[in-house]
């Protein structure tokens, strides 16, 4: 961890998080919907937001990191991009072409998967069936499926952003 | 062939169809009124064990029988889960459902937890599907609004909160003891069986997870009634006293090498060549068939010669499959390679093992090595027989793992190898001359991203 203690959850998030808790009859039920609060908002969840929700749920921020570090979905080291952009490599996109579309995508971007572009736009993800296979080959860039893509349709995600 | 008329999805063409307001025009919340004002817990119970309906989400374990297990007059609290963590690879009934038709949903899981006598439902829902999720939470949002939920529904003394929960892109999540580890706050290892979740499950209470499509079935078997619920799919096999029959109509979704892929609707028991030509128009680019999925990747292969295969709860396992499964049939034209399919299957199956036993583990990650260098023309015709004996040696089936995560695995293997053997030793013998017939230790390639 970095020398700096300063908090990272705002008083509104913990407020948030505190609002969660009469949901469940204990307290460490938060944790995953703690972790999606802090993520939407700082875009990854740091070590010591782990601490900080940790200490809301009365948790060691060991169980926190652990239950976090099983879903390989938080990012901790830095922010994913402003758009987290998961093309889907499962069977029936595969079928139809997303290996051409991610591949792509990664020259693209000049980014692997799993990687932000320089300028923090995009984080590139692979990601496993999305349950959109009528619409393959597909990706779901923030909150919009992007639907039977080819590498031109991919091109102009890429210009949109621009 | 008449086309079944959709009762799942008769909603879903209807604009804003997703909507309290256009939901009860067509007769919603009706059937929840009638519970509320006519019924018990009990004859709910009885009335969904009379229709043979069997859970939709992969197992068909007959969902009259599982709320039975609950502890009778247990002081609560008893928990329900509904599972929409759909992620089997070929499945998007469930999302469907939510985006199209949520209040059917959320009627049928109303009915569910009345009869299950829970007073807390968890809505486990995949990070995956945002469109699902706001349409859902708004659905909710209009329910407590209308007195359909919260304290005292439509003055029945009945009390109920839904609380939507999201889950984390984690496969392991959709089944029901992972479910409830990951609700709990935990990594979503699933649990060793028994205790059973009605026994013991969420919160160490009594607990019930139903799958979103199941709750659907649920709100029309109280609404049109058992007979007419039986009326439609394949009657049990009066020669099997242990068949518990495919009632019902069931969302079969078709993707792949398909003209029209989609969500349908059909009576249980359709043949594999009937949802391709009648529903799904026929193979893309007047291509033949080579195989297909009968019911997402976990339910391993049909190949084309085997389309006459019916998808009920009995018919898949009659040609070698594992199950129905979640009944997604994708379909692969004569151009794919089943190396390049086992190497797609493997690939998921390395990345969602979530690690727990040692067979899954171990199994899916070097299966997928296996099939890696196969791939990439250093396979020998012996990795065959290593990815069989890995196919046979993982899973509940031989009894070797907590959940069924790895007899998914398994079965691609074990059906791709077993029904298409002669291609992937040509292929095998084709890219690898000197080296295919080679028996001795060869090392394994450096993999690319399994996580």
């Amino acid at each position: 961890m970095s020398a700096t203690t300063e908090r990272v959850l705002t008083d509104e998030m913990v407020a948030e998080i505190q609002s969660l808790l009469p949901r469940y009859p204990s307290k460490q039920a938060v944790t995953l919907p703690a972790l999606h609060l802090v993520n939407e908002r700082l875009r990854h969840v740091p070590l010591q937001a782990v601490v900080e929700i940790a200490g809301i749920l009365d948790l060691a921020p060991a169980d926190v990191q652990d239950t976090l570090s099983f879903y390989g979905f938080f990012k901790q080291d830095q922010p994913h991009g402003k758009v987290r952009a998961w093309v889907c490599r499962s069977i029936s996109c595969h079928l139809l072409g997303a290996d051409e579309v991610l591949a792509h995508l990664s020259r693209r971007l000049g980014v692997k998967p799993g990687e932000t572009t320089a300028d923090g736009r995009i984080t590139l993800e692979y990601a496993e069936c999305l349950g959109a296979c009528e619409y393959a080959p597909c990706m779901l860039a923030g909150t919009t499926l992007h639907r039977c893509l080819d590498t031109q349709k991919a091109d102009q995600f890429v210009d949109q952003l621009r | 062939m008449t086309r079944f008329e959709p009762v799942l999805l008769a909603n879903i063409e209807k604009p804003d169809s997703h909507t309290l307001k256009v939901y009860e025009a067509g007769g919603g919340y009706a059937a929840l009124r009638k519970v509320l004002a006519s019924m018990s817990p009990h004859d709910v119970r009885e009335l969904v064990k009379a229709s043979g309906l069997r859970g939709r989400g992969g197992a068909g374990f007959p969902t009259g029988l599982k709320w039975t297990f609950l502890p009778k007059d247990h002081p609560g609290p008893i928990y329900f889960c509904l599972n929409a963590d759909e992620s089997e690879p070929g499945t998007f009934n469930n999302r469907y459902l939510m985006e199209f038709d949520p209040h059917q949903v959320l009627e049928g899981l109303i009915i569910s937890c009345f009869a299950t006598r829970a007073s807390t439902a968890y809505f486990y829902m995949r990070y995956e599907y945002p469109t699902a999720w706001q349409r859902v939470q708004q659905a909710v949002d209009e329910c407590y609004g209308a007195g359909l939920l919260g304290k005292n529904i439509l003055g029945s003394g009945y009390s109920l909160d839904i609380y939507l929960h999201r889950g984390a892109a984690a496969y392991i999540c959709g089944e029901e003891t992972g479910l409830i580890e990951s609700i709990e706050g935990k990594r979503a290892w699933p649990r060793i069986k028994p205790p059973f979740p009605a026994v013991e499950g969420l919160f160490r209470k009594p607990t019930v997870v139903n799958n979103v499509e199941t709750a659907a079935c649920v709100a029309q078997i109280l609404a049109r009634g058992v007979d007419w619920f039986k009326s439609i799919g394949v009657p049990a096999d009066p020669q099997n006293p242990r068949d518990a029959g495919s009632y019902g109509p069931k969302l079969y979704c078709l993707s792949g090498h398909i003209n029209r892929p989609g969500c349908y609707e059909a009576p249980l028991g359709i043949t594999v060549n009937a949802l391709i030509n009648e529903y799904g128009g026929g193979i893309r680019g007047g291509r033949k068939a080579k195989a297909a999925i009968p019911g997402g990747i976990s339910m391993g292969l049909l190949t084309a010669g085997e389309f006459d295969c019916p998808l009920d709860f009995n018919g898949p396992g009659r040609y070698g499959c594992l199950g129905l499964g979640t009944a997604a049939v994708v379909v692969m034209d004569e151009t794919v390679s089943m190396v390049d399919f086992l190497h797609n299957s493997c690939q998921f199956f390395a990345h969602e093992s979530c690690g727990q036993c040692t067979p899954c583990r171990e199994g899916t990650a070097w299966s997928l090595r296996l099939m890696e260098r196969i791939k990439a023309g250093k396979g020998r015709w012996k990795d065959l027989d290593l990815l069989l004996e890995i196919g046979d040696n993982i899973g509940i089936i031989p009894g070797t793992t907590i959940c069924g995560l790895a007899d998914g695995a398994a079965w691609p293997l074990k059906n791709a190898i077993r029904k298409f053997r002669p291609e992937l030793e040509e292929y095998i013998k084709r890219t690898n001359p000197q080296g295919y017939a080679e028996t001795r230790a060869v090392p394994a390639l450096q993999l690319l991203g399994i996580h």
